[in-house]
């Protein structure tokens, strides 16, 4: 790596600093301020917005594959989310998901 | 918070929060092991962990300090990347803002997907939850949640390039943000916020900066609200 311990203790800590302040943005805007409805509206949807759009790439072009489309990834990320949906439960469909890419990866081996 | 009810909160809390564990581990592990060998030492690996706990703005980072990108792109990737948590704070903000000081900083320093996700779903689901209990509620699930991150991606980076790459330890990310998203898609607004997100986010995958993603999840806030406005009307009609 070409950086300094010095230059990477810097970038550590700018980066620290840096998604500290995005995280207490809001939460440190004085604590009884009001929200409009249409705002409160917009935010009820932030993690159906942001997270669907952080997996789908990940999903579709796999790092581990170098991006190319891979049957038992799709497949555990479909048996995750069927699960999720069916159950509603975190947890089952962790281990569905985990369950169906290990069976897989093994078969495929 | 000696209140019972409070206490009884925080462990709710880390109840809810036990099953990231499953995530956490194998992630933080990966972690250790990817930026070990990228080359950093046990402590700067412990530094990103503490400073950030962030996973997906770890790696990018680490990922173009390999590339011989500048600092300030290292930077700019990474923080764009955790942009999304200003929505976070401002969807916890009416649950939480209430709260001193000292502890409105110490939510923010533990507001991770995983963290802020789980806890929405909560308030949204006990809708008579005290601040007190929010908070209880919220501090419970960040120790099962973000302590073992430390640990595990300090583990990783002890046992180097020890893992084997044929496991899928690199599939935890989506695992766990699907399981996370499948239970909140309850409505019709929803499903049309998550495709408008999927769908705009792959469209729009080469946007520098990751921002691509933010439009996406704007757009797709955008959409969500309006389908709810459009049921609303047709309901009252």
């Amino acid at each position: 790596m070409g950086y300094s311990t010095a230059e990477i203790w810097m970038i550590i800590l700018a980066l620290g600093v840096g998604t500290f302040l995005i995280r207490f943005s809001f939460l440190g805007l004085p604590g009884r301020l009001r929200w409009p409805p249409l705002a409160l509206r917009l935010l009820r949807y932030t993690p159906v917005a942001v997270i669907p759009g952080m997996v789908a790439p990940l999903v579709i072009w796999p790092a581990a594959t170098d991006g190319t489309l891979d049957a038992p990834r799709m497949a555990a990320a479909v048996a995750t989310l069927a699960v999720g949906l069916w159950r509603g439960s975190l947890l089952w469909a962790i281990l569905a998901g985990a369950g169906t890419l290990a069976l897989l990866l093994w078969l495929t081996g | 918070m000696a209140d019972r009810s409070e206490a009884s909160a925080f462990l709710r809390g880390m109840r809810d929060g036990a099953p990231f564990l499953l995530v956490v581990l194998p992630f933080g592990m990966v972690y250790g092991v990817i930026a070990t060998e990228a080359g950093l030492s046990l402590a700067e690996v412990l530094g990103f962990s503490v400073l950030v706990i962030a996973g997906a703005s770890q790696i990018a980072a680490l990922q173009l300090m390999v590339e011989g990108a500048p600092a300030a792109v290292v930077l700019a990737t990474a923080l764009a990347i955790n942009l999304r948590m200003a929505m976070y704070s401002a969807a916890i903000a009416p649950h939480l803002g209430g709260l001193p000081l000292g502890w409105r900083a110490l939510v923010a320093y533990f507001l991770v997907d995983q963290t802020y996700a789980r806890s929405a779903l909560e308030y949204d689901r006990q809708a008579g939850m005290s601040l007190g209990q929010k908070a209880a509620y919220f501090l419970g699930m960040a120790m099962p949640v973000c302590l073992p991150w430390y640990f595990t991606t300090a583990a990783g980076a002890l046992m180097g390039a020890g893992l084997p790459p044929g496991w899928g330890l690199d599939f935890a990310v989506p695992i766990t943000f699907l399981a996370v998203v499948a239970p909140m898609l309850r409505t019709p607004a929803h499903w049309a916020a998550a495709v408008t997100s999927v769908v705009l986010a792959l469209a729009l995958w080469a946007v520098p900066f990751s921002l691509g993603l933010l439009i996406a999840a704007c757009m797709a806030m955008a959409v969500g609200a309006a389908v709810e406005s459009m049921q609303e009307t047709r309901a009252t009609r």
